[in-house]
């Protein structure tokens, strides 16, 4: 068969849906988008009516892929990193329930935070959950990795975590495909309380959970992604975690002079790690992300062994690795071409020229401008950009949902006025809930639902509350003449400030919805 | 046999779609190829690069190091500077020099064109240009993957048929347009080398 060329969030997609995984629950968020997207489009997951479409959030997609995997089906949900941070809660208890049928939970990570809140390592919590972890070094291994998890998975009835970073999500090259393997059939856990976390269950769970840790380094000792490479320079041995054995490689195309550790199967195998430490005189950790595995290795008195890596400085502590990274860290000339001229300028994103978005910050703008600056929480989408020039138009972007829960906890400090921008897809992931709050207590404040029928930053996917946005307010408790829809046009300007100052005059809860499509989404629509 | 290509532009611009052509150009010849992109946030109108890796050995690392491009391939001239870091001493610097104008203080353009000359080995052509008067003014990005063809290492032949498998589900005149506009690139680059 011919090699496919896939992004490795594809070859991830391929792999789980060749090992017969019946459902995938994911909300979009870069760089992990393009997973659930393939599966969308494959024409065989259609055929088979895998489960393909969006959840509302992080948690009710893992919520659903630990009802899929009860069942004895294969699950998988896939987020990017802070979107865990929206899951931990059933992730973590996954752990204790642990997986009937195989349970993947793909997290991409996202360092020098290309797209992203922050750089966090999603390796802390497959730690913290104490599950095993896999971390695919190249495209191949991306698809190998899926269908190699679901068996790891149901070995040990437990979750596993897959995490991907930027990089390999977002690359592509060839990928060789392995037989298919048949959907499981529906089977309920042989032990009825497997999912009953009540405490005295619970304590059962943890405890063996603890009692399966050292089956897991065992595991990860024997793994075929876990692979020790002689060499015959014992100066420094390398430890190379996921897609940092690639830069390493990099700098040597004639092979690694020095002994190198690959790992891409977690927790850490303990045979191959001592054996490095035996044989070399330094060590140099690479991976990318955090030092978390350095720091392990290290001790918190770091009295052992010299280890070099992220936190003595040899590799940079922050951002994404790259193959002259590793060069330098092990002495290696830095071949850098030459720098940029000084005549170039910087070019960051901006709202599209027509973007809806950027007619109602016109209009917010020009109704608050008798308060002064600084009174609009916002959110996490497209509409961020409003922070950028000519704009300057909101004044927070925390997490997803934030934009309402923060403005009422300002109005409930007494600020006047608190204005909340939240998309309409940002609104159905974590909106609903800040809204009921601010119902309950009858803050004052306003909220702004973007509706641009689609979640645009992660170019264009269907979200839950479509089309339901006022119901939803309505049925939260907002007065139906305090839900205002407008439609974001320059000639409409005029009239959008009225109503924008008419709902901050309202001591109450106030929500006005600005409703035009996504230009993208319209040019989508045409060109089809 | 190795080529390291930084394709670069302004989201939008049609990056993405010379590297799916080089790639099936590249399969079909036999060839490993890593072709690393950007997604998300910088696609809404910012500088976007990708990273095109083609060889006939394995191919580590996604990303192609600092100093190791043979060729910047660019559809707009101040982008094309952004990525000198990643151009080798002795690679090539392919530009298209209209502006893509979507920011505050884009620099004059004397003196990013006097950037450009400076680099050792480069081509400037205004594609935008070559692609109007062949009435196909959406084949820039083609016309730019014809005027870099020489450095590819892989034949033309092996690229128009690239640009055939890309475009031939949008129908036979899209595909024609996308080949003229790939012949006339690759003219102009065969010209303003030999001068």
């Amino acid at each position: 068969m011919q090699k496919l060329l896939l992004l490795g969030d594809e070859a991830l997609a391929q792999g789980a849906l060749d090992a017969g995984m019946s459902g995938v629950f994911a909300y979009p968020g870069t760089p992990s988008t393009e997973i659930t997207e393939y599966i969308q489009e494959n024409k065989e997951a259609i055929e088979r009516n895998v489960h393909r479409t969006w959840s509302s959030n992080e948690k009710t997609a893992v919520e659903a892929a630990i009802g899929m995997s009860y069942t004895g089906k294969r699950a998988m949900t896939c987020m990017k990193h802070v979107g865990l941070n929206v899951a931990a809660d059933p992730f973590m208890n996954s752990a204790f329930t642990g997986a009937n049928g195989g349970l993947l939970v793909t997290v991409a990570d996202d360092p020098s935070m290309h797209s992203s809140q922050n750089e966090q390592d999603s390796r802390f919590y497959a730690k913290f959950a104490m599950i095993p972890c896999i971390e695919p070094s190249n495209q191949q291994e991306c698809y190998d990795l899926a269908y190699y998890g679901f068996d790891l998975s149901e070995k040990y009835k437990l979750p596993v975590l897959v995490r991907l970073t930027t990089r390999l999500s977002h690359s592509r090259a060839g990928v060789d495909r392995k037989a298919l393997l048949p959907e499981k059939s529906i089977k309920m856990p042989d032990d009825p309380n497997q999912f009953v976390l009540l405490p005295a269950i619970a304590r059962k769970k943890y405890q063996h959970l603890i009692s399966i840790q050292e089956d897991l380094v065992k595991e990860s000792e024997n793994s075929p992604f876990n692979h020790y490479y002689e060499g015959t320079n014992k100066s420094i041995g390398i430890i190379a975690f996921g897609l940092a054995y690639n830069y390493v490689m990099e700098n040597f195309p004639n092979g690694c002079p020095y002994p190198l550790l690959k790992i891409s199967q977690y927790p850490l195998p303990r045979k191959m790690v001592q054996r490095i430490f035996d044989e070399c005189e330094t060590i140099l950790v690479a991976e990318e992300g955090m030092p978390l595995m350095e720091e392990l290795l290290r001790g918190y008195l770091n009295n052992g062994k010299t280890i070099h890596g992220r936190l003595d400085g040899t590799i940079p502590r922050d951002g994404e690795l790259n193959p002259n990274k590793i060069a330098v860290a092990l002495g290696m000339e830095d071949k850098c071409g030459l720098p940029i001229p000084e005549v170039v300028a910087p070019r960051p994103p901006m709202l599209c020229v027509g973007c809806p978005h950027s007619d109602s910050f016109y209009a917010l703008n020009d109704a608050l401008v008798e308060h002064g600056k600084g009174h609009v929480f916002s959110d996490i989408g497209c509409y961020t950009l409003g922070f950028m020039p000519p704009y300057h138009a909101i004044n927070s972007c925390v997490d997803m949902g934030a934009s309402i829960t923060m403005a009422k906890g300002a109005a409930d400090a007494g600020f006047f006025p608190s204005v909340a921008v939240i998309g309409d897809s940002t609104f159905s992931h974590s909106g609903l809930t800040g809204l009921l709050d601010a119902v309950y207590d009858n803050s004052n404040i306003v909220i702004v639902i973007l509706d641009n029928s689609t979640t645009g930053m992660t170019g264009g996917q269907d979200f839950t509350a479509f089309g339901k946005l006022e119901q939803i307010c309505l049925g939260i408790g907002v007065p139906r003449e305090h839900i205002r829809v407008v439609k974001p046009l320059k000639q409409h300007h005029d009239e959008m400030v009225q109503v924008f100052k008419e709902e901050i005059a309202y001591k109450g809860v106030s929500v006005v919805i600005p409703r035009r499509e996504c230009l993208q989404v319209t040019r989508r629509k045409y060109k089809a | 046999m190795k080529k390291d290509i930084i394709l670069a532009g302004v989201g939008g611009q049609g990056i993405l779609t010379i590297a799916t052509v080089i790639g099936y150009a590249a399969l079909d010849a036999g060839l490993n190829l890593k072709q690393a992109e950007v997604h998300g946030m910088s696609q809404r109108g910012g500088d976007v690069q990708s990273h095109m890796r083609i060889s006939d050995k394995p191919i580590y690392s996604d990303l192609i190091p600092f100093g190791g491009a043979d060729i910047i391939l660019s559809v707009e001239p101040m982008e094309s500077l952004r990525y000198l870091p990643y151009l080798a001493k002795d690679g090539w610097l392919i530009t298209n020099t209209t502006p893509f104008n979507n920011i505050a203080k884009y620099p004059e353009m004397d003196d990013v064109l006097n950037a450009i000359a400076k680099v050792p080995h480069q081509i400037m052509l205004n594609a935008d240009e070559i692609a109007k008067n062949l009435n196909a003014a959406r084949s820039m990005n083609i016309v730019m993957l014809g005027a870099a063809s020489f450095y590819l290492d892989i034949s033309a032949e092996k690229l128009e048929e690239g640009i055939k498998s890309v475009f031939e589900e949008k129908g036979e005149k899209i595909v024609e347009s996308n080949i003229a506009a790939f012949r006339a690139g690759r003219e102009y680059a065969a010209k303003a080398v030999s001068n």
